[in-house]
Formats: structure tokens, sequence, C-alpha cells
């Protein structure tokens, strides 16, 4: 490396065309790996969403098995009534940032800040009439916001499943919320006693008697985690997340 | 030049890690689970041997007042296409790696490479280089990755080797293997195993002791 090189015209000409080489390069590996990446995102909701149903088929395509049985639909969380608005390009997630979107939340036992009007639903029919809704949650645990799906049986009562698609929970302790095991424990709970909201993520387990069956093991090393989950779930299930929706779906006027 | 040094020095006698301590950080954040550092090892490799080959390719139009930025540069368009290649083909690895990848930008041994190497040799010794480098770093983030998966969640490769209690088995996981602290005892072990078998590396005491005064001299 000779002092030659270090003149101004020439380490402006080697900057200049460094940085347009670089960012032809990255430019193009961007673009053109984009619909590649955008389908993989779809596709890893859609999996969460098959999963937290218990449906999902491992040896067939995510995006054949969710056309096939799952319609999306969008609700409003306020009057519990569907609005005519596509599922396919309501970004829930933007809405809860936007302004004009969401609320603030005074009272937030889920730590979500923000609330958004509307709310995407999944329904899965089996032989023409409904089989399972599936109901995005999320809320804090106790480093990160858990983003996932629940799922109620036919009769809006029973847990089908619960699954989470994203969270950055300490893998071996929080993150054991992912551990099938621990899943398995939810479908067959039963989410409300009469008109009370009964179902609840206990610390330690549940001791067998009449209430068991609204009770689910906390996680031994994930106190504060499930404790999170037991407030966003009840929170997304309770009167200001999905119950009026769930009433009027029963009552055949959603 | 002698290929085969080239490539097999860096990974025990010269290694990144365990000799010049560099990549400490990435080995600390993605060795809870061996998948997730396979992944990572072949990135970084990757981006090793690549900005070692374009920087030597263009070390002798390199102005020397800049040539750290232009580095920079090229390394951080690297990494910037390894994680689009991962977000579109390995998209489960790349959302568990998340932030790390990006973090190459940042990784020493790829800019250390880059200054002492590749701007003072020919593109191919280089490119040989970064990859010797590259599985230097790799061998050690395995070894961690194994023995902190191993024993910390009971699984090697998402396989259950030790059935833990949780699954119904008998083994209670180690929770310390899991958070970051345990791969500086395992890097340490690591680093005294080869030291052990090479005592060339070991450094010399940058002080020494002086001898315990006499008793009779210090009353």
């Amino acid at each position: 490396m000779s002092n030659n090189q270090d003149t101004i015209g020439r380490t402006l000409g080697v900057t200049i065309a460094l940085c347009f080489v670089c960012a032809v390069i990255v430019a193009t590996a961007a673009v053109s790996l984009r619909p590649l990446q955008q389908a993989n995102v779809v596709d890893d909701m859609n999996r969460n969403i098959l999963q937290a149903a218990g449906i999902f088929d491992e040896s067939r395509s995510i995006r054949e098995q969710f056309e096939e049985s799952v319609e999306a639909k969008v609700i409003d969380l306020r009057t519990g009534k569907y609005v005519d608005m596509d599922p396919a390009t309501y970004n829930q997630r933007a809405a809860s940032k936007d302004a004009e979107m969401s609320e603030v939340l005074a009272d937030d036992p889920a730590g979500i800040k923000r609330q958004e009007y509307f709310s995407l639903v999944y329904l899965v029919s089996k032989d023409g009439s409904l089989d399972k809704v599936i109901l995005p949650v999320r809320g804090y645990g106790l480093w990160s916001t858990l983003y996932g799906f629940i799922a109620l049986e036919s009769d809006l009562n029973t847990v089908a499943g619960l699954g989470f698609y994203e969270h950055g929970e300490t893998p071996g302790l929080g993150g054991e919320v992912d551990n099938p095991r621990w899943k398995a424990l939810w479908p067959g709970k039963q989410v409300r006693n009469g008109d009370e909201l009964a179902l609840t993520v206990l610390k330690g387990k549940a001791e067998p008697g009449p209430k068991q069956q609204y009770q689910v093991d906390g996680l031994s090393g994930a106190t504060l985690t499930t404790a999170g989950i037991d407030r966003f779930v009840r929170f997304w299930l309770g009167e200001r997340g999905f119950a009026t929706y769930l009433e009027n779906l029963k009552n055949g006027e959603a | 030049m002698d290929v085969k040094k080239t490539l097999f020095e860096p990974v025990v006698t010269n290694n990144p890690i365990a000799l010049q301590i560099l990549g400490i950080c990435s080995a600390l954040a993605v060795t809870t689970s061996l998948q997730v550092s396979l992944v990572m090892c072949v990135a970084l490799t990757a981006v090793a041997a690549f900005s070692n080959l374009f920087v030597s390719m263009i070390r002798n139009f390199i102005p020397n007042s800049i040539r750290i930025i232009v580095q920079m540069t090229i390394i951080a368009s690297l990494v910037i296409v390894v994680d689009q290649i991962l977000k579109a083909y390995a998209y489960e690895t790349s959302k568990q790696l998340s932030v790390f990848v990006g973090l190459i930008i940042t990784n020493c041994i790829v800019m250390g490479r880059a200054e002492a190497f590749a701007m003072k040799n020919k593109p191919w010794p280089s490119f040989v280089d970064g990859i010797g480098n590259g599985l230097g770093y790799s061998v050690i983030l395995i070894a961690v990755a194994v023995v902190r998966e191993l024993f910390g969640a009971g699984t090697l490769m998402g396989y259950e080797i030790l059935q833990t209690v949780n699954n119904g088995g008998w083994y209670v996981p180690n929770g310390m293997m899991l958070i970051a602290p345990s791969s500086f005892i395992v890097i340490g072990l690591l680093i005294w195993a080869i030291r052990i078998y090479d005592p060339q590396q070991v450094e010399e005491p940058e002080f020494k002791i002086a001898p315990n005064s006499k008793m009779k001299e210090a009353h």
C-alpha cells in the first residue's frame, strides 16, 4: 500500500465504487428473496394456528391444510360482531400500535399497553358445522410479549389447545411453554363455570377435585411466565376480549 | 503457500476463540442449542471466508486511511446477504438466531482476519484462512453447544438423550447450563484442555509473586 493511493480523489473513488457494488448486492438479495421470506412468515403463523387447534398434519403442506379447513374473519372486539374487512390484509399487530385503530388500556392485566379495536378470528369447520374457533392472544410474560393462539371447541367453552408462535422467554425455564407436555394440559379445560370466568393457570399443580377442570398446572421454574399467561389468557377470554363475540357466536348473532 | 497449514492451524494451535479470545460474545449467546450453533458456524465461516476473499482482491486499491471502514462495508454486506438467505430458506433457525446473525458484523474474528491476513495476502490463501478460522470458531462453538444442550436440556439436535424429569424421566436438567455464564466456564475448561495438549500456548505470567518474607525479618 503505497502513499499515492491516499489522495482525496482516490479515496472518494474507492468509497463510491464500493458502496455502489455493495448496495447492488444487498438490494438484489433482499428483493429476490422477499417472496420466499413472506411466504415463510405466513406459513409459520398458519402452522401455529393449525397446531393450536390440534389439527396440524406434518405430512401435508401448510397452505393446503389451511385453505382447506380454516376460515379467517375480522371481528370488532367492542361489539363482538363480524366486520367487513379483508382478513388477508388486516395486520392486527400493526393495528395495535396505531393510534386510530387501538386504545390505551388504563387497566392492563395482560401488559399489552394498547388494545386494537378489531381482531382476527379463525373458524374451523368440519362437515359443514363449526368445529373449532381459534383466537389470537398475547401478553407479557417475564421478559417478553408472548404471541399465540387459543383454540376452543364448538361448545365455545372447552379449550382445544394453546400455542405460542413468538416469545422471548428463557429457554428451558419460561421457554418450556412450548413443551408439548405442558401444552397437552390445556385441551379439555373449561373456560367458564356458569357466568364466571374460571379458567386459570396455577402456581404448582392442580389438586384433584371439582375445580380441576378449570385449572392448568403452572410450570416449575417459570412462575412469572405462567402467571403472565394466566393474566392475559383471562383478559382475552374476558369481557374486554372475546367474551362478547363468543356469546354472539353461540346465539348465532355474530 | 501451505493450504493444509493455513486451514488447520486455526483449529487447535491458533484457535481464534481459545488462543486469541476473539468472538466470545456469540459463543455465549447462541450455544444453548446445537442446531442453532451449527447454523451460526456455517454463517460465520461463510462470512469470514468471503470477506477475506473480497478484501484481499481489492487490497491493492484500498486507501490506507479508510481501510477499516472498507472492510466493515464488505463484511456488513455479506452478513445482510447471509441473513436474508437464512430468512428465506431456514426460517425456523433464523428466528432462533434472531439478532445474532446481524452481530456477525461485529465479530472480532471476521474483522481481525480481514485486517491481519487478507490485507497482506493473495485472494486464495485469504479465502482458505477465512475458512480455517471459521472452522476454529465452529469447533469451540459445537463443543460448548454439545455440553450446554446435553446437560441443560437433556437433548442433542432436539432429540432426547437424557430423559428429563419434566418428560417423565430421571435427569434433572442443569438450569445453569442454559444461561450465558456457563459458556464462560465451558470455554475456560476447553482452553485449559487445549493448553495441556499444547503447552506452548500458555502465556508467561505477567508478574511473579515475591517469596514470603521470613519471620525474623518481619519482626
